[in-house]
């Protein structure tokens, strides 16, 4: 609890009192935590961005996890079986994270399987080869790392602590997919094939997707998305939800990726990629939102295979959350039960005579 | 049986060298065995992942097939080495074919609903946990490691599946019902683990297995205690399933082959 809000006394403090000591919170650098006020949009924009992370967690371990029956080797096996038990780890951290604003993780699963939250488009795209799962680890998931790091930061001490664990974890997948990706690259011919070809599929997601729409500079047809995006960020950086406009993150990445592609022996698509010494960053090209369209909004072949992947796996399972809950329910009333002997037998712990 | 020179017996020190190559053959093939048994519930487990009934079954069944794909490396390593060839896991793991897998049949047991899959756990780690433990006290220095290891990590897969088979058993109406239609679709193929053959009656003979009848009747208490618990009874099936141990799989074991091995079967040469 932070101590610019602790023995607020209800009664006495107006909403704008309550609304000037949130904003000097923030101001401080403090952390908000559950029981604090807090505006209501604050409360909805994490609620959003949190339950989103969440769902893209889940709905992340579909791509790599179709791979782990075919992991073509069993060290390789272990790695990507611990990486996607990670992801359901980090899924768990962020519903529970998600619930201390006030909802509850099954409302949130209803609410991604009903299509009306969002997880990161990125996953729409479907992983054809194994080298897929290099590629989604390397360039994914340090696209996420990128993204993640400064949420360790992030003014909602529960989101805040959830990052930290979910951060040193997305680290090490990426240091685990660079060295799957090295691994192809000093293989066969064909192996290093399948890596380019998965570098060539998964760069422009990783580059447009994990980072969200434009939020500093465009163009032309992405205006509007930059103008709007703008907005949205400006008031998640005011409320110290994010420190990074999205464009300057992605610039990050790219800076990062670069050198670690050339490393590799890999070529990353986009012709436009060159050092810029005035700026002191990688120059790349424009994404064309255009061609993004239709993984946000939901429709390609993909997306719907992963949301129905998602909901057979739900509804299958309906019977055996039923019988853990029955169970549980009549565990509790028993254990209750129990409980209450003492009362009902209150000379019963009276009857032995004392040992010595 | 006229004597010559090539039929006198071997001088003591080559008798005994014999002697080694005839027992490191014998365990070479147990840890075959076990090393299959381990790889295959293993692969079987990884087709839950992201179909589980919870996120907590997801992870709990993730981080159950890691620990039996971690025993598959160690022991296939070892097989590899006791069998004179040097095969690596890997060769072992992605280079055999179907005929030479030594899988007990129980392992490649498609995972039906989530209660055919805990009945097959059940079973399997009531068996494994006190084999481990058996092995630990065994006189083959490596197994014995093994065993002492393993069984640690097998008796948190244990009470995942004695919980389970509490919850479901004890849960509603229709888990009750799925849970007993589980019991009776697994139990024919839980007699073939503790199927005795030349083999391990000379690996009881050196102590490195327990008997393998004791080890039944331990397993046997074992699992009727937890179906009691459940409101369960042990089914008693009226015919065996066998053979895995021989080579001889279920049809659904091809296509689990298939795809374990596809990968790497589309890259010879490859380097992983």
């Amino acid at each position: 609890m932070s101590a610019a809000l602790a023995g607020a006394a209800p009664a006495a403090v107006t909403e704008e009192e309550r609304a000037a000591r949130f904003e000097e919170l923030l101001g401080e650098g403090g952390t908000v935590e559950p029981r604090d006020w807090m505006p209501d949009g604050y409360r909805r924009m994490l609620l959003r961005q949190i339950a989103q992370h969440a769902h893209s967690e889940i709905i992340g371990m579909q791509p790599e996890g179709a791979w782990l029956t075919r992991a073509p080797s069993l060290h390789r096996k272990s790695v990507l079986i611990a990486k996607v038990q990670d992801e359901a780890g980090h899924g768990l951290y962020l519903y529970s994270a998600a619930e201390t604003l006030g909802v509850d993780r099954a409302e949130l699963l209803d609410a991604l399987h009903q299509g009306k939250q969002r997880y990161a488009a990125t996953f729409n795209h479907p992983a054809l080869t194994w080298a897929d799962t290099g590629a989604i680890a390397w360039l994914t998931d340090g696209a996420a790392v990128i993204n993640q790091a400064p949420l360790c930061r992030t003014s909602y001490g529960p989101y805040a602590r959830a990052m930290l664990r979910v951060c040193q974890e997305e680290a090490f997948h990426v240091r685990q997919g660079y060295d799957m990706m090295r691994a192809l690259c000093e293989g066969t011919p064909e192996q290093r094939q399948m890596a380019q070809d998965a570098v060539d599929r998964w760069w422009l997601p990783a580059v447009a997707l994990m980072f969200g729409p434009p939020d500093t500079v465009a163009g032309g047809a992405d205006e509007r998305t930059a103008a709007l995006g703008a907005a949205v960020s400006r008031r998640a950086m005011a409320w110290g939800i994010k420190h990074h406009t999205n464009d300057e993150l992605r610039q990050r990445f790219v800076d990062q990726c670069v050198p670690q592609a050339e490393r590799l022996g890999l070529t990353l698509p986009d012709p436009n990629i060159r050092w810029n010494e005035e700026r002191g960053h990688y120059d790349f090209g424009p994404i064309d939102w255009e061609v993004y369209r239709g993984a946000l909004g939901d429709d390609s072949a993909c997306a719907r295979q992963r949301l129905a992947h998602r909901t057979a796996a739900h509804e299958d399972g309906a019977w055996v959350r039923e019988a853990a809950a029955a169970h549980a329910a009549r565990e509790h009333a028993r254990t209750a039960g129990d409980a209450r002997t003492p009362e009902t037998a209150p000379d019963a712990a009276h009857t032995t005579e004392p040992a010595t | 049986m006229p004597e010559t020179g090539r039929t006198l017996a071997p001088p003591p020190a080559d008798r005994a060298a014999d002697t080694d190559r005839a027992a490191d053959a014998d365990l070479a093939l147990l840890t075959l065995r076990l090393g299959d048994d381990a790889l295959i519930l293993g692969q079987r487990l990884c087709q839950w992942i992201t179909r589980a009934p919870t996120i907590e079954e997801d992870l709990a069944l993730s981080n159950i097939a890691l620990d039996l794909v971690g025993h598959a490396r160690a022991l296939l390593a070892r097989s590899g080495q006791l069998d004179g060839t040097g095969r690596s896991e890997d060769d072992l793991a992605f280079g055999r074919t179907d005929r030479a897998f030594r899988n007990a049949l129980l392992t490649e047991l498609p995972n039906g609903d989530f209660a055919v899959t805990v009945a097959r756990q059940l079973a399997f780690t009531h068996y494994a946990v006190l084999l481990q433990q058996a092995l630990a006290d065994g006189t083959d220095r490596e197994l014995a490691a093994f065993g002492a290891r393993a069984a640690k990590e097998t008796a948190f897969h244990r009470r995942h599946a004695d919980l389970w088979t509490e919850r479901l058993g004890l849960g509603t109406e229709e888990s009750t019902r799925r849970m007993r239609a589980a019991l009776e679709q697994v139990w024919p193929y839980t007699a073939e683990l503790f199927d005795e053959d030349d083999l391990t009656d000379r690996l009881v003979a050196a102590g490195v297995l327990p008997p393998l009848a004791a080890l039944r009747t331990a397993w046997q208490a074992s699992v009727a205690a937890v179906l009691d618990r459940a409101g369960l009874t042990v089914p008693t099936p009226t015919w065996q399933g066998r053979g895995g141990r021989q080579g001889l799989h279920t049809e659904a074991f091809g296509p689990l082959i298939a795809e374990m091995q596809s990968v790497r079967r589309q890259f010879p040469g490859g380097t992983w």
